[in-house]
């Protein structure tokens, strides 16, 4: 069975943003990007489902500018077999995205979509069940289990009170958690190996969809600041402090 | 105008994170209907009669709904949308799993995880786990918002609103619920709690874990942990706070043995007090502590406990 895996370029996890002077946006200049951590996640259980002989094929898709390509390469180095970029300038909303993305399930027909469950920049948690919904598929998300049985697979997911395990009929979704598995660092020679994979290259205006944006960003400015604290010297200050000053305990 | 918010309970009662979404319902303004879809949920809806603000209250009880999957509650709440200019969910794991169902089956996109309103299409939200504050136009005709109840204070349940039941019966068939396996605990939960004591990796084990306990007991508090420890094992996943896990702001929170990284703090740097205890004074969570002490966890957790 095929398996697709939508990534994302973000800024790397390490990277504390800034925002612009002008309160246009964040400042990604000379930042230095990554593939999104929960992408990256999704990308290895793709490859162990190959490992395991479960998956025939592991497909990358990215939308966005050339820049992405990086990322695609990324997950070629870490085991996908082709990969294929969406050509886009615009900042899409989740909504177009996941429509863009229906175009290029309907054309592989993948058996599973594994998508991290949210992107580190934007927050947004919504791609993975959006694709979902217009796949009319079932979706497994904040998955920490992911077990292929058949023509279902069961998914454990990290919910609010704790696990919760759902079993969905192929072709499904799943969103990836944190502790879905460990990715793998590539291998220097899978690096120079994943140069020479096949990467796609599309034009999203290609795909006959409408995509005018949906949100307006009218300013972006940094959160409040917590004022500094103070370091105090023993138990007996801190508790005294909660108490008379602070007032947080009695 | 309306506004349709979606309960968050567990078929027995309602969460009280569902308040404080039905505030950020208010802060939009219209008439306020509340959705009850699971089973067995009478109990529920009762609950939601009595929340101020709400009209109405739907309720689809069903077996259907018994696990609020995904497929099958994005199809209801699709169904009754017609109804509605600004449908609500709270933003914690059953909301953020099918709201955005709901969004696409309704060609939309989603608003996820407001923190406030500034008018019926504009909303505050944050991104880059919290280091930046985006103020937000939603230029669909629906608005699909998902709220963070960190954002907003609970209203009060005074009221006495019209109790509908619906016969809707929406099964998607293409998934069904296979286990539960969730944490028991007589702590409060650590949505709800108004102290929180969290352990890191420094806590070293989950055997040590028990160190936070006595104090817990003394301060009524809840416990929760960084993802080094739900990582390592140390604790379940449902204690990780932090930007991908859960998002609290309570009256005090102490971190201990936690070294205070963007994604840790981006779950509790709202909290009104906060507490540090490490041993590192060079940890980031110096800089957002309200309090900090420089000792090691081994020596202060029992004093703190014994002085408590
Ligand atoms: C995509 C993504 C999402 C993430 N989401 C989250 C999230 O939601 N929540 C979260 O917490 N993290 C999250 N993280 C992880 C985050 O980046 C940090 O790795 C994590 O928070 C570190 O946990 P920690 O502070 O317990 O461990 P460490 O960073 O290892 O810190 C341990 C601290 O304990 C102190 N210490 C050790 N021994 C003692 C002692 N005896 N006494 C006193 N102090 C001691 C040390 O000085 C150190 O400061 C995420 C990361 C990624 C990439």
């Amino acid at each position: 069975m095929k398996v697709l895996v939508p990534i994302k370029r973000v800024i790397d996890f390490n990277v504390k943003v800034r925002v612009k002077s002008d309160n246009s946006n964040v400042d990604l200049a000379n930042v230095k990007m990554a593939i999104n951590p929960f992408c990256e996640i999704a990308v290895e259980e793709a490859i162990r489902l190959k490992e395991a002989g479960i998956a025939t094929e592991v497909i990358a898709v990215s939308i966005g500018t050339k820049a992405c390509q990086e990322q695609l390469r990324t997950a070629l180095a870490l085991g996908a077999d082709r990969a294929i970029q969406i050509q886009t300038d615009l900042e899409l909303d989740s909504i177009n995205i996941a429509k863009l993305l229906q175009k290029v399930v309907e054309e592989e027909q993948p058996k599973l979509v594994i998508l991290g469950k949210q992107a580190i920049d934007s927050d947004n948690n919504q791609t993975g069940q959006m694709l979902a919904a217009l796949t009319n598929m079932p979706q497994g998300t904040f998955a920490s289990i992911v077990k292929v049985d058949g023509d279902k697979v069961n998914v454990t997911r990290e919910v609010d009170g704790g696990l919760q395990t759902v079993a969905l009929s192929l072709p499904a979704i799943v969103t990836t958690d944190l502790r879905l598995n460990e990715p793998r660092y590539a291998s220097l020679p899978n690096i120079m190996k994943a140069k020479r994979k096949p990467l796609d290259v599309k034009n999203a205006e290609d795909f006959g969809i409408d995509l005018t944006p949906r949100t307006k960003t009218l300013k972006v400015t940094p959160p409040a600041e917590r004022k500094a604290g103070i370091i105090v010297e023993s138990i007996d200050e801190l508790v005294e402090k909660l108490k008379n000053e602070a007032k947080v305990i009695s | 105008m309306s506004i349709l918010v979606f309960a968050e309970h567990d078929n027995n009662s309602l969460k009280a994170d569902t308040l404080k979404t039905v505030a950020a319902a208010q802060a939009i303004g219209g008439d306020i209907h509340i959705l009850v879809a699971g089973s067995n949920c009478q109990s529920v809806a009762e609950a939601a009669a009595k929340i101020n603000g709400v009209s109405k209250v739907l309720v689809a009880d069903n077996a259907v709904y018994e696990h609020q999957l995904a497929e099958n509650v994005s199809l209801l709440v699709t169904e009754l949308a017609g109804d509605y200019e600004h449908i609500l969910a709270t933003a914690l794991t059953t909301g953020k799993n099918f709201m955005p169902r709901v969004a696409a089956l309704l060609d939309v996109t989603q608003i996820s995880d407001i923190i406030g309103v500034e008018s019926s299409d504009t909303f505050i939200r944050p991104i880059y786990a919290g280091n930046a504050i985006a103020t937000v136009q939603s230029l669909d005709s629906k608005k699909v918002i998902t709220v963070r109840t960190t954002g907003f204070d609970a209203v009060v349940t005074d009221g006495s609103a019209e109790v509908v039941a619906l016969d809707t019966v929406t099964d998607a068939g293409n998934s069904s619920h296979v286990s539960d396996e969730l944490t028991v605990s007589e702590r409060p939960e650590l949505g709800a709690a108004s102290v929180i004591i969290s352990g890191g990796r420094g806590m070293q084990n989950g055997d040590n874990f028990k160190l936070l306990d006595g104090i817990a007991d003394k301060l009524g508090a809840a416990i929760g942990a960084s993802r080094a420890a739900v990582d390592a094992g140390f604790v379940p996943n449902d204690m990780q706070v932090g930007q991908t896990g859960k998002i609290v702001a309570p009256d005090l929170y102490i971190a201990v043995g936690i070294s205070g990284a963007i994604q840790h703090l981006a779950g509790m740097k709202d909290s009104k007090v906060i507490v540090a205890i490490n041993k590192d004074p060079e940890a980031p969570i110096f800089q957002v502590a309200d309090y900090g002490i420089v000792a090691d966890l081994f020596d202060a957790l029992p004093e703190l406990e014994s002085k408590l």
